[in-house]
């Protein structure tokens, strides 16, 4: 009579936990802008164009877990130096680098077109890819990843953009796994990037 | 004729001997100058150094100017909660008198905008800064590397980018 209240309450109080530490575990990795929601999901369809002029959707990247980086060229700092510590980590990979996608989206749709990511990109690691597409479709994906872009004017009459400056990692299956923030130490990025290596499908 | 070599000679020495930055201004200093090599195709680039105001009075970077960009800013940047945010110094950047002001990666910069060429690695770029008070000062700018983190930075050399 009273075990099965007993085991229910014991079920109940599991379930919280484990809710509890999802949202901690969720929470603790999670140093980038504020969630609507703890449980909203990060990543989801979208439909841009590669630095080579090629349709894209989420289903190019399905399969291999992949780091997706949100920038745009128009900046002096952070982006070429995310991009310049990610193809040394490509490097450090090895071979395995090839078990994962790497993908540079630009939040400046409007002066990153096709021909300029692709100019842009030939400074870095080959692997990096570059999307860009219509300020529409930048929208989507940005709030499909929950980025947050703004664009600020400036008093010479062009802008600049604020854009969340971290590393989003995604496994295989299209699910958020970890971020790497702005210059994060090598050591603990590489272990962030051999951990989806290993959840990477054998191939 | 024969004083033709030794002319030359101590033109040459002369040339050698000049400071290797061309500064106007006896009141500001500038320390250690260096830019980021940019990626292909980039219409910014970043300029950092050290300003020393030996002077008894406070002094202010408003602007300047560099053949190699359309124009110049003096910015700012911060990663607030993840998010990068750059904005141009209202009114300019203070140097305190009798003190100084770094710029450098994460912090202040010299803003260059409308690139006309990358800059690359081991090329200086001529760069004139305005003060308030001091005026005019010209220096010849050394690139460092696009992972370049501040200056001379030993140990990035060997991570250069093609």
């Amino acid at each position: 009579m009273h075990r099965r209240y007993l085991i229910v309450a014991a079920m109940s109080a599991f379930a919280l936990v484990a809710a509890a530490g999802l949202g901690l575990a969720f929470f603790g990795v999670n140093e980038g802008p504020k969630l609507k929601s703890g449980v909203a999901a990060i990543g989801g369809p979208f439909t841009l164009v590669d630095d080579t002029g090629t349709a894209v959707t989420e289903k190019t990247l399905a399969g291999k877990p992949y780091a997706m980086y949100f920038g745009y060229t128009f900046c002096p700092e952070v982006c070429p130096t995310t991009l310049f510590d990610l193809s040394r980590w490509i490097k450090a990979l090895g071979p395995d680098a090839d078990k994962l996608n790497y993908v540079f989206v630009s939040v400046d749709p409007g002066r990153d077109t096709v021909q300029l990511m692709h100019t842009y990109l030939s400074s870095f690691d080959k692997h990096i890819r570059g999307y860009t597409g219509t300020p529409e479709q930048i929208a989507k994906i940005a709030k499909e990843y929950r980025v947050y872009y703004k664009k600020i004017p400036t008093d010479d009459g062009g802008y600049v953009m604020d854009h969340s400056a971290m590393i989003y990692l995604m496994g295989p299956d299209d699910k958020f796994v970890t971020l790497i923030r702005y210059q994060e130490d090598d050591a603990s990025a590489l272990a962030k990037l051999r951990k989806l290596v290993a959840v990477a499908p054998m191939s | 004729m024969r004083y033709l070599p030794t002319l030359a000679l101590a033109a040459l020495l002369l040339a050698a001997a000049s400071p290797a930055f061309a500064q106007s201004s006896t009141s500001i200093q500038i320390e250690k100058p260096w830019a980021r090599a940019t990626p292909a195709g980039a219409k910014t680039g970043a300029a950092y150094m050290t300003i020393e105001n030996k002077s008894g009075e406070p002094d202010r970077l408003t602007g300047g100017a560099s053949d190699v960009a359309k124009t110049l800013q003096i910015h700012e940047m911060k990663v607030v909660d993840g998010v990068m945010k750059m904005r141009e110094i209202p009114g300019g950047l203070p140097v305190p008198a009798g003190g100084s002001v770094t710029l450098k990666p994460g912090g202040y910069h010299v803003m260059l905008i409308g690139l006309n060429k990358a800059l690359k690695k081991g090329e200086k770029i001529p760069l004139t800064l305005v003060f308030e008070k001091a005026g005019k000062v010209s220096i010849e700018v050394p690139v460092e590397s696009v992972g370049a983190m501040h200056s001379d930075m030993p140990g990035m050399g060997h991570m250069d980018m093609k």
